[in-house]
């Protein structure tokens, strides 16, 4: 799986213009225990019976001039492997029979983590598999656009001359808006979801529009619901698409 | 094909989404389970015995249907379809760990991969792979995962069982512990 560690990924520090050195990354590890996984395997050493002495030195050697913030994860690691390497020298206890090894609970954890790089195997072949096959999109058919005119443009210098004074002439117009009141009441609307809210706590849209709504009320609920939902008053969930939308007044969760 | 098998193709067909088996049931409101299920047969058959482009694939609790597998590159080529990004290692080391543990706490899962998982777990969630379960005991009552119908869609699973039981899984590195210590 992770057999190759030549290629690490270095990236150069070249554009701050000055040698700062390299920033090494190991991208191909998923973590300390798959380094160390890769080391028993590529050592090809009894996960039972591991050279603590041999392996935390190998493992040192290579998250050498690792990203500190990587690293911290890995230097806790290979810190574990330096104490386990200590009390192994430690002089056993004569005739005694439970020694504990104390690389017992390492082992443990490999075997385990082992097992979940199994099942990532299993994983990644069921996703592969799904990968190649598509569902179909659910794409909203849209009209496409009627003039879809692919010629290339031709213009002669006349008619560009034209078009810009067409565009001078348009420019310097003053521009006059006429600005209307809002014909929405908002206030209102939300006056009275909060008031058909309050009897209830769930509710649909058709319970708070009446069917002979005109487009201004509409709107004013519309705009209501979303200004009572930023605020957090009520809660709009739609369950699935082209549902109903669902108002609920409960926003606990 | 029958009346009811027509009906159920032309849902299939217009779902993007796999279609839950009492959804399907529900399109004809005279329908019965045994008749739907003999009508899915109908049109799996249908499409496996006379050659279709697509099958009739089991997926989470419902049924869809999909490409088959030799065509992805074509359509991949002419940019119909793209496949889906592949999960990092770590991401899939991580729902293999909520997958087999659920309901499990973030600490539980850091303890087993060796490294923080916060945010991969919260990428997950956004993907709508895991989402929170639960809270379990203890300080802090720690949030816990769970896999979700999603994720079962996206292995193409019909529920967690068909993943292999974790005894079955070999530990490949070295044959049986010694009984020691």
């Amino acid at each position: 799986m992770h057999n190759d560690v030549a290629p690490m990924h270095a990236r150069s520090a070249e554009d701050a213009g000055e040698h700062v050195g390299f920033i090494v990354e190991l991208p191909e590890f998923s973590g300390p225990l798959d380094l160390l996984l890769s080391l028993i395997r590529d050592e090809q050493v009894d996960i039972y019976d591991i050279p603590i002495a041999r392996i935390a030195e190998q493992f040192l050697a290579r998250i050498h001039g690792m990203r500190i913030d990587d690293a911290a994860e890995y230097l806790e690691m290979a810190a574990r492997l330096l104490r386990i390497k200590a009390q192994m020298l430690l002089p056993r206890p004569e005739g005694m029979e439970a020694w504990e090894d104390p690389r017992a609970e390492l082992v443990r954890r490999l075997l385990e983590y082992q097992q979940v790089r199994e099942v990532v195997d299993v994983l990644e072949r069921l996703s592969d598999d799904r990968r190649n096959r598509f569902a179909r999109s659910y794409v909203q058919v849209q009209a496409e656009p009627v003039d879809r005119d692919d010629r290339p443009f031709a213009a002669t210098l006349a008619d560009l001359f034209a078009a810009v004074d067409r565009v001078l002439r348009q420019a310097t117009r003053p521009l006059v808006h006429d600005v209307i009141p809002r014909a929405l009441d908002v206030d209102g609307a939300m006056r009275s979801i909060r008031a058909v809210m309050a009897l209830r706590s769930r509710a649909k849209w058709g319970d708070i529009v009446s069917r002979d709504a005109e487009p201004w009320q509409i709107l004013s609920v519309l705009l209501a619901l979303l200004e009572l939902a930023k605020s957090g008053e009520l809660r709009i969930a739609q369950p699935k698409p082209f549902a109903s939308m669902e108002l609920s007044g409960d926003t606990a969760s | 094909m029958t009346p009811l098998a027509r009906l159920l193709e032309a849902a299939l067909f217009a779902s993007a989404r796999p279609i839950p088996s009492d959804t399907l049931s529900q399109l004809d409101p005279e329908s019965t389970p045994a008749g739907v299920a003999a009508a899915l047969d109908e049109i799996r058959e249908r499409y496996d015995n006379e050659g279709h482009g697509v099958e009739l694939v089991a997926v989470s609790d419902g049924w869809q249907i999909l490409t088959r597998p030799e065509y992805t590159e074509a359509i991949e080529r002419a940019q119909l379809a793209a496949r889906p990004q592949r999960l990092s290692g770590a991401a899939l080391e991580t729902l293999a760990i909520v997958a087999y543990r659920q309901p499990i706490g973030r600490l539980e899962i850091e303890d087993i991969r060796g490294v923080g998982a916060g945010a991969i777990l919260k990428s997950l969630q956004e993907r709508g792979l895991v989402d929170v379960t639960g809270r379990g005991e203890g300080m802090g009552r720690p949030l816990l995962y769970g896999t979700t119908p999603l994720f079962l869609e996206h292995f193409a699973l019909r529920h967690l069982g068909e993943l292999p039981r974790a005894d079955e899984l070999t530990v490949a590195l070295r044959p049986a512990l010694p009984q020691a210590s």
